[in-house]
């Protein structure tokens, strides 16, 4: 019915403004907007001085009561934050508009114009700009001051342990650490015998870095001890230094490990000559003559906590003469393997030839050269194998192929790839040792994919093929590093020395 | 004098609400000080008859009741003492009748001046048929930019009225055609819309509220007429009628 009504159209007549006498439009209040304005100030009582509180260590301007931001000058966190100081006095007036008006950076003064509308008498609506200006006034922050006292002062520290004699855990930690930037909230990092210091300006970083290692390494709880730094007694609070004791698991890749009775019947029988194949925080175990696979988490590991029976250390190399292929290949956990019966004898013992059973005939050929534990000349001190009564031990367990000679040819070639180091206070007097096994390292990391699944390998900008290499690349025995593997660096300006620490 | 600006009944400026003027009487509330009625003596007392009274125990006189020079109309809670104080005060031409109405604010409802009502839309019929009958008036029902109370939102003398401002152009002209008389929107009291509140006017006198601004003085001198106008000689003209119609 209302469509069908004739509506007489209405114009807005005028009307003298009721003080300066003008005509204008009828509004609320019928006066025109500059009488209003004289008449009725919207920004009475709010406040137009205030007074922040900036550290010019940092940069960070004081939200009280403790919090510190971080904001550059005429940047949107700035102008949120001043917004925010004045928060009680926009409580009776609502915000339109925000903005900088530009002050000398060196003045110690900010000024931001606040655009604000409030009803005025009448139910009219004004709308008025204003400006308030800020003194900045310096006071350092209390974690800048901590740090001004004592540079050195750490609240929590990790202490990072695995009872091997190399180091190769700790490569491959340092690798991992720097890909999720574990460590950034690290005060100190401090290489220590057998292991790592991390040191943290807060227990809660330090408990972080504690849980990110259980998930990249087979750790065990961890032990946390603390210390007594002050008390006050006004109002009952202790400052204590926290520790936390961490250790790594002794297992190693290409280990050779003898489980204990109960264990290998508790996992069905598996065969107690094992090695390890591949440790992230579960650990792999390989049986070599059956290819079954086992995989242990960190809490059963520490149930039974056995040590190796062989490390890395003594692998012995081997010639390979015959090779006869028995099984067909099998996959086992993403890796192919063949079982075959070979022939080898020690390279600097030819006198013996061993008939021994192995699980790589898929990368053995007569010729080649792998590495392998020594079990016949071995003596050893093993209180786990001594349970086994009617145990066959076999002479020779291979583990990997040598790529020995073939890297004669390449020594001294500078790699495509480099890697980056975290920023640790080295122990010096191990430095020649560490040399070795980091090369060992990285030549791992060539050998196995797996485990640069985990690292950032970044493309060496300095690397210049030469013309001997490439002839020599014909022959691509030699694993290397595929080029699609590698990570531009970002070229940043004030990046960590150690970019080209190539510890040669 | 033919504005008396600056009235403060007991501090508040709403002068309307508290007296009524017509050509032939004005009536004042009973007030704490006698400043508001000197102020009306002063002015009128060897003119007209100025009246103390209150109606239904109120001081809002203005806006209960409704009246030109022929008649008062009082609501129905008026007391009978009211009814006989105001039928002695008044002159014997003027008639104060008592109606029955559900809208008791007669002089919110009703705007008039000697020759034309405009009253509330959902006035009753007999009401209506009162009005036209005691005050001698042509009544017509409409609304003022959107309002009913059309005896709040405009102030009528036989020269000229004031009506809210924010009416439309359309709505004045048609306003202006049923009354014929000029017609005017403008505020009273430093902006406020409620003129009959704020103001009380006849033919040759007005009485308004101390905020008042100079503007809105100028604009009610200039739509009533009021420079021109001079009390004796419209009661002159009164009287000539009179003896007229004597003879």
């Amino acid at each position: 019915m209302a469509a069908n009504m004739f509506v007489v159209p209405q114009t807005q007549g005028t009307v003298l403004c009721c003080k300066c006498g003008i005509l204008m439009a009828p509004n609320p209040a019928n006066m025109c907007v500059t009488c209003l304005r004289c008449e009725v100030d919207i920004t009475e009582g709010l406040r137009k001085h205030v007074t922040i509180m900036h550290c010019p260590e940092c940069d960070c301007y004081l939200q009280p009561p403790r919090t510190w931001l971080k904001a550059q000058l005429e940047s949107k966190e700035l102008l949120t934050y001043c917004v925010k100081r004045l928060e009680t006095d926009l409580k009776k007036v609502r915000l339109v508009n925000a903005e900088f008006i530009w002050t000398e950076p060196h003045s110690k003064r900010i000024k931001v114009k606040l655009k604000v509308q409030k009803k005025a008498l009448n139910g009219a609506i004004l709308e008025q700009s204003y400006v308030v200006e800020y003194v900045q006034q310096d006071h350092m922050c209390e974690s800048c001051t901590r740090f001004q006292a004592n540079p050195d002062q750490w609240v929590a520290s990790v202490q990072l342990r695995q009872c091997v004699s190399h180091r190769r855990t700790f490569f491959y930690l340092e690798q991992v650490i720097l890909k999720h930037d574990a460590a950034v909230h690290a005060i100190k990092i401090k290489q220590m015998d057998r292991g790592i210091d991390f040191f943290f300006g807060n227990n809660s970083h330090a408990l972080k870095f504690v849980e990110f290692l259980g998930k990249v390494v087979p750790t065990d709880k961890g032990k946390r001890s603390q210390q007594l730094v002050s008390h006050d007694t006004k109002n009952n609070s202790y400052n204590y230094k926290y520790t936390y004791s961490v250790e790594i698991s002794p297992i190693c890749r290409e280990d050779l490990i003898c489980l204990p009775p109960r264990f290998a019947v508790s996992l069905g029988n598996f065969g107690p000559l094992v090695i390890c194949t591949r440790v992230t925080n579960n650990i792999t175990l390989l049986d070599p003559f059956t290819l079954r696979q086992c995989f242990l988490d960190r809490d059963q590991f520490w149930r039974y906590s056995f040590k190796s029976l062989l490390s890395s250390r003594q692998l012995v190399e081997y010639d390979v003469f015959n090779v006869e292929v028995v099984s067909p290949e099998y996959n086992v956990g993403g890796c192919k393997y063949v079982i075959a019966d070979v022939e080898v004898a020690r390279v600097n013992n030819y006198s013996k030839l061993f008939c021994v059973r192995t699980h790589l005939g898929h990368i053995l050929k007569p010729g080649d050269r792998a590495l392998g534990y020594d079990l016949y000349g071995v003596n050893s001190n093993d209180n786990e194998l001594d349970k086994y009564i009617d145990l066959v031990v076999p002479d020779v367990i291979l583990i990997k192929k040598s790529y020995e000679e073939k890297r004669q040819k390449k020594r001294g070639k500078p790699r495509p790839w480099k890697l980056k180091s975290l920023n640790m206070e080295l122990d010096e007097s191990s430095e020649e040792k560490m040399g070795l096994e980091y090369e060992e390292f990285l030549r791992d990391l060539e050998e196995n994919p797996e485990l640069r699944f985990n690292l950032s390998l970044y493309r060496d900008r300095d690397y210049q093929p030469s013309e001997i290499a490439s002839m020599a690349d014909d022959d691509d025995d030699v694993p290397s590093v595929p080029l699609e593997e590698l990570l531009a660096d970002l070229e940043l300006s004030d990046v960590e020395d150690g970019e080209d620490s190539m510890r040669e | 004098m033919v504005i008396y600006a600056g009235l403060q009944f007991e501090n508040s400026c709403e002068v309307g609400v508290f007296s009524k003027l017509t050509n032939a009487y004005c009536l004042v509330a009973i007030g704490g000080s006698e400043n508001f009625y000197s102020a009306f003596e002063s002015e009128l007392a060897d003119v007209i008859p100025v009246v103390k009274t209150s109606i239904a125990g109120t001081r809002i006189i203005g806006r209960l009741c409704a009246g030109n020079k022929n008649g008062l109309l009082v609501p129905h809670n008026t007391t009978d003492q009211e009814l006989q104080h105001l039928r002695n005060s008044l002159p014997d031409q003027v008639v104060v009748q008592r109606i029955e109405e559900k809208l008791s604010a007669l002089g919110n409802c009703i705007a008039c001046n000697d020759h034309v009502a405009l009253t509330h839309t959902d006035l009753d019929k007999e009401t209506e048929e009162i009005i036209a009958d005691v005050l001698g008036v042509e009544v017509f029902r409409q609304t003022i930019a959107g309002n009913i109370l059309v005896g709040s939102y405009c102030a009528l003398s036989n020269r000229g009225g004031l009506v809210h401002p924010h009416t439309s152009i359309e709505d004045l002209d048609e306003l202006s055609t049923l009354l014929q008389v000029p017609l005017v929107a403008g505020t009273i009291n430093r902006g406020s819309e409620v003129i009959a509140a704020g103001m009380t006017v006849n033919d040759w006198m007005a009485f308004c509220g101390s905020d008042t601004t100079a503007t809105e003085l100028s604009v009610i001198e200039s739509v009533f007429k009021l420079r021109e106008a001079q009390p004796t000689a419209i009661v002159e003209e009164m009287r000539k009628s009179l003896i007229d119609s004597y003879v």
